[in-house]
Order: C-alpha cells, then structure tokens, then sequence
C-alpha cells in the first residue's frame, strides 16, 4: 500500500483543493496562487534541511535562483529550448548543492548558519557584478515560458502539477529510511556514528536532495517571473523560504505550505499599501522568533493546550 | 603598480578588522551571531555623515556614529536579545530580523542615493613617497586599524573587563558564580562590539562610499573573515583580515568581475582542514 486510507484522502482533497483554485479565484489571484505554490516548494525544501535534518540553511534562496538564472540566461541569450534550460536549471542547483554540501556538512548549529548565509552571499555577489552573464543590476529579462504556458491558467495548472509531484517526492523521502537516519542525525550525531551510519555522506545527500527540489522552484519561477535580477538570490529570498518553515512550523513539512501562503498573501497585501515589505519581513521575523519560535500552528496549539490544563 | 596594490589590500584589511573585531567579540564571549552587524555599519556611516554634516567636523561623526550604534546595540541586547537568551538558534534568526528592519528604515531616512563622507582637509588629497602616490586618508584607517588592534589587544589582556571577558569565552556560569555580573560583562561587549561596527561605518563611508547594499557586502567580509580567523579571537580576525582583504583587492584586479569569488577559495580550503578557522577553539 502506498497511503493508508486517512492519506488518500488527504492527499484527495489537497488534489482538489489545487484543481479549484483558479475557479475559486480568478484572474490575478490565480498568479498569486501560482507563486505561493512555487514558494511553497523552496520552503519546504529550507524544511528539509532546518525540520528534519537540524541544519538551518541560508543559501536556499541562492540555490533556487541559481536555477532561475540558468534557465533565464540559456533561453534568452544562448537561444536554448525551454525544457533544456530548465533541466540545465535544476542540474545546476544541484552543482551548486553540492558544492555547498561539501563545505557545509562539517559545521552545525550557529557555523552552519554562518556558513550558508556567506556561501549563499557570494553568489549573490557573483551574479551582481559578473555583468557579461547575469546582466548585473539589470537582470535578464524575458519571457521564458512555452506559448501554452504565457496563458496564467495554464502555468498554474502546470505548476500545480509540478507542486503535487514534489510534495509527493518530499513526503516520500522525509519518511523513507533515508529520510529517517536523517532525523537520527537530527536528535543525536553521535548515536547516529556509533551506530555505524556515515554521518557526513547522509547530510551530503540530504542537502544536494534538498537543493533539488529548491532548484526545481527555481526554475519554475523563471516561467512565471519571466525576470531574474540579483534580488531573486539575494538573502532576503532565503530569509522568506525560512520565514515561512518556521511561521508553518520546521520539521512539519506540510506546515511550510502553511507558511508560504501566509507570507505569500501578506507580501502582497502589505505591497499595496507601502514599499516597506522588507521591514516587515524583519519584523515577523522577530517577533516570530519571540514569541512563536514553533510556528504560528505551534502557538496555537501551546495555546489550546494550556487552556486545557486549567 | 604592486605596491599601490598592496596598501590597496592592508588599507582595506584595517577597515575590515575594525568591523570584524567587533562581530567576533560579540561572538566569542556571547555566541551571538550578530546578522545585523552589516546594518549597524551601515547605520554607523549613516550618522556619521549626518552628524559631520551638522557640525562640520570628521572626528565628531565618527564619534557620534559609534555613540549612536552602541545605542542601537545596546537596545538589541537589552531589548530584544534579553527574550530568547540561551537559544543560539532563535538568537541569530532575531538578529537577521532586525538586519533587514535597520537596512530597510536606512532606505526610509537616507534614501537610495549613494553617500560618501567628507573627510577633513588635512587628510584629503595624496601623499607621496618617492615614485608613489597614495591617498593619505587611506593610510590613516591603516594607522587607525592597527591603533584599535592594539588597543583591543590591551583592554583583552590587560584589564579587568578583558579578564572577564576573556573568562566569559571559556566559561561564562563560572564567572557569574564567581560573583561578577556577567550580564553587564555581554552588555558592554555588545555595546564595544557595535560601536566598532559604527565607527566602521564612518571610516568605510568616507572610501568606499554609502549605499543600501554596503550592509550586505561587510557582512559577508566579516564573516569570511571570522571563519577564516576563528570565533571570538583578536589575532584571528587581524589574520583573516589581512588575508580577506587582499584577497578581495587583488581578486579585483585579476578578475574584476568575479573578485566576490575570490574570497571563496581559501574559506573552502580552510574549513576543509580547520573547521573552527585558524585560531578558533572547540566551545
């Protein structure tokens, strides 16, 4: 049996959920619906990391743009198809992954952190000031998408297919054996050793895996934004991706999905009225920290729970 | 060429160490992974300027932007910081936070436009030396960067404070169960730590000028430096500066486009070997 009978349905209603959405709300909410969904997978490929392995990462946002550049850069300069560009797109993510895996794995806690935050800022640095490729401050500009994709329904549609399909490939690997050791190492590295399990090596592919899904977010974004500026992988974007972990509550998963459409919604909500957006983020960001550091469900059931005691 | 160059670096390396100096203190006697170190600097430059401005004189920016940070330091500590103590994790998450609300309300003051500090006559303009010419004000935060690791190196080893935050790094209950108010130990440390960012601020601003992503780039430096150099270690942020800000200058000329990069290189072979960085110990 794949699911239980409680996960079919679920994972039912979710389907339909998904299917309803541009009936539900049309025209420009759709769009927003379509980059939800896609902020969605990057946070629930942070969670990866920050839920079930116990690594924060920073670099995530890095990660997922680095595939929105590749696909953005091979479609508009080099003249490459689509579908190329945006295996191209994931595959780089997963150098990048690796590369930053490699380095990272050693460290945890705060190091980990630190270590992210700087290795996500110099391709940050790289893609503003390696103008003959990324176009500097500019960006590149251009739409990306196949014809049967520029109608937002359709992305939406299409996105939400690619969404269901990754959700689907992330629960399945939180929950394999692979997933579990990666728990293990969670709770306890050292138990994890002595058990005989190679440490490294699991944490290695848990991030390149995480790295995956968080490039394939990537390059879908490159259809729906249609532009990529070094803003797109700047520290902010990792910031978001966990921000919304963490208000969906880390090592949830689904929580992530809870997240983004908090965020998601409040971005755009607050954009109507103010360009401060990231001083807001700022300060969800702190008083999450304070007085939710388990997540906006977390809170409430901490809540709920102690007005049961009494 | 060369020489130009190499004070290029070491000019730029001082300015680093005054802004890393401060982030590694913070972090090797509180564990605080202070995000919003960039922002502080930044601020830093930014009322320096306003201040300059308003009286006229250089000294009493520089002045006024590291009184102001230490303000703003010491109401991250005293009022933020106080809510989630002990939680490394929740603590560096609250700094990045308040990153981006400082950078953000820098926009709102200061605007987009890109700023540099005016830096007294008798600073302004070159000084030469036989074949060379070069900028007397950047020979002057070199000499600055070695007065303040000298005088650091001095309140570290040789005071009472050093000595409390020196038994603070190794074991900080010990300490406050030896009767010392550890908690007015870390305060004054956040509040040094953040005025060596805004008095960066001040010396970075008048060379490298005032801009709403400045924040972003000395922060990434100060964390190259202080993985490079080793958590909460003097000598190992003058090291990693050294070698961060030559990196950094030469990595502009060879390859100007890539010189981010640069500083990537030697961050990856070194925690390949010394995870900690150079001077860094097991906490």
């Amino acid at each position: 049996m794949l699911f239980t009978k409680k996960q079919m349905l679920y994972a039912t209603l979710g389907l339909l959920a998904l299917s309803l959405i541009p009936t539900l709300f049309p025209g420009y909410k759709t769009s927003i619906a379509t980059e939800i969904l896609i902020f969605a997978m990057l946070a629930m490929s942070v969670d990866i990391m920050a839920g079930f392995t116990g690594r924060t990462s920073l670099c995530h946002g890095a990660i997922f743009g680095v595939a929105t550049y590749v696909v953005l850069h091979y479609v508009t300069v080099v003249g490459g198809s689509v579908w190329v560009g945006a295996l191209l797109g994931v595959l780089a993510a997963m150098v990048i992954s690796m590369i930053f895996a490699a380095l990272a794995i050693r460290t945890s806690g705060v190091y980990f952190i630190l270590l992210t935050l700087a290795l996500g800022m110099i391709v940050w640095g790289v893609c503003l000031r390696w103008t003959s490729v990324t176009g500097g401050e500019n960006g590149i500009r251009g739409s990306v998408a196949p014809a049967w994709l520029l109608n937002k329904q359709n992305l939406y549609y299409f996105v939400a297919a690619c969404f269901a399909v990754v959700t689907f490939g992330m629960w399945k690997f939180v929950n394999s054996p692979f997933g579990l050791t990666l728990k293990g190492i969670r709770d306890s590295e050292s138990r994890m050793r002595t058990l005989g399990y190679n440490v490294p090596l699991h944490l290695f592919i848990g991030f390149v895996v995480s790295g995956f899904f968080a490039g394939i977010a990537g390059a879908l974004y490159a259809f729906f934004n249609s532009f990529v500026s070094p803003s797109t992988v700047a520290l902010a974007q990792s910031v978001e991706g966990l921000l919304m972990a963490i208000v969906g509550g880390v090592g949830t998963l689904f929580g992530a999905i809870i997240g983004a459409i908090l965020v998601i919604s409040l971005e755009n909500f607050v954009s109507l009225y103010t360009e401060r957006w990231l001083m807001v983020l700022g300060f969800m960001f702190i008083f999450t920290m304070i007085f939710a550091p388990t997540g906006v469900l977390g809170a409430a059931r901490n809540f709920i729970n102690s007005r049961q005691k009494k | 060429m060369t020489i130009f160059q190499l004070l290029n670096g070491a000019t730029f390396a001082a300015l680093l160490f005054v802004v890393a100096s401060g982030f590694t203190l913070i972090f090797g006697l509180m564990r605080i992974v202070n995000l919003a170190h960039g922002a502080l600097y930044l601020f830093g430059g930014y009322l320096g300027l306003a201040v300059a401005n308003l009286t006229g004189n250089f000294f009493l920016g520089a002045i006024g932007a590291a009184v102001g940070v230490a303000l703003i330091g010491l109401f991250i500590d005293f009022g933020l910081l106080r809510f989630v103590r002990g939680v490394e994790l929740r603590q560096v998450l609250l700094t990045l936070g308040v990153a981006f609300v400082l950078n953000d309300l820098a926009l709102v003051l200061w605007g987009g436009d890109t700023f540099s500090i005016q830096v007294p006559a008798f600073l302004d303009g070159p000084a030469e030396f036989g074949e060379i010419t070069y900028p007397i004000y950047r020979l002057f935060v070199l000499l600055v960067g070695i007065v303040i690791f000298i005088a650091l190196g001095l309140l570290i080893t040789k005071t009472r404070l050093g000595a409390l935050i020196r038994a603070g790094v190794d074991d900080a209950e010990t300490v406050s169960a030896m009767g010392v108010d550890i908690r007015r130990v870390f305060i004054y440390t956040f509040m040094l730590g953040s005025a060596l960012a805004g008095l960066g601020g001040v010396m970075g601003g008048a060379f490298l000028t005032l801009y709403p992503t400045a924040d972003s780039e000395i922060l990434v430096y100060s964390l190259a430096v202080v993985i490079i150099g080793g958590r909460g270690s003097l000598i190992g942020a003058a090291v990693g500066s050294l070698l961060v800000g030559m990196l950094s200058t030469f990595g502009q000329v060879w390859f100007p486009e890539l010189a981010y990069f640069v500083i990537f290189g030697p961050m990856a072979i070194l925690l390949a070997f010394r995870p900690l960085g150079l001077f860094g110990k097991v906490a």
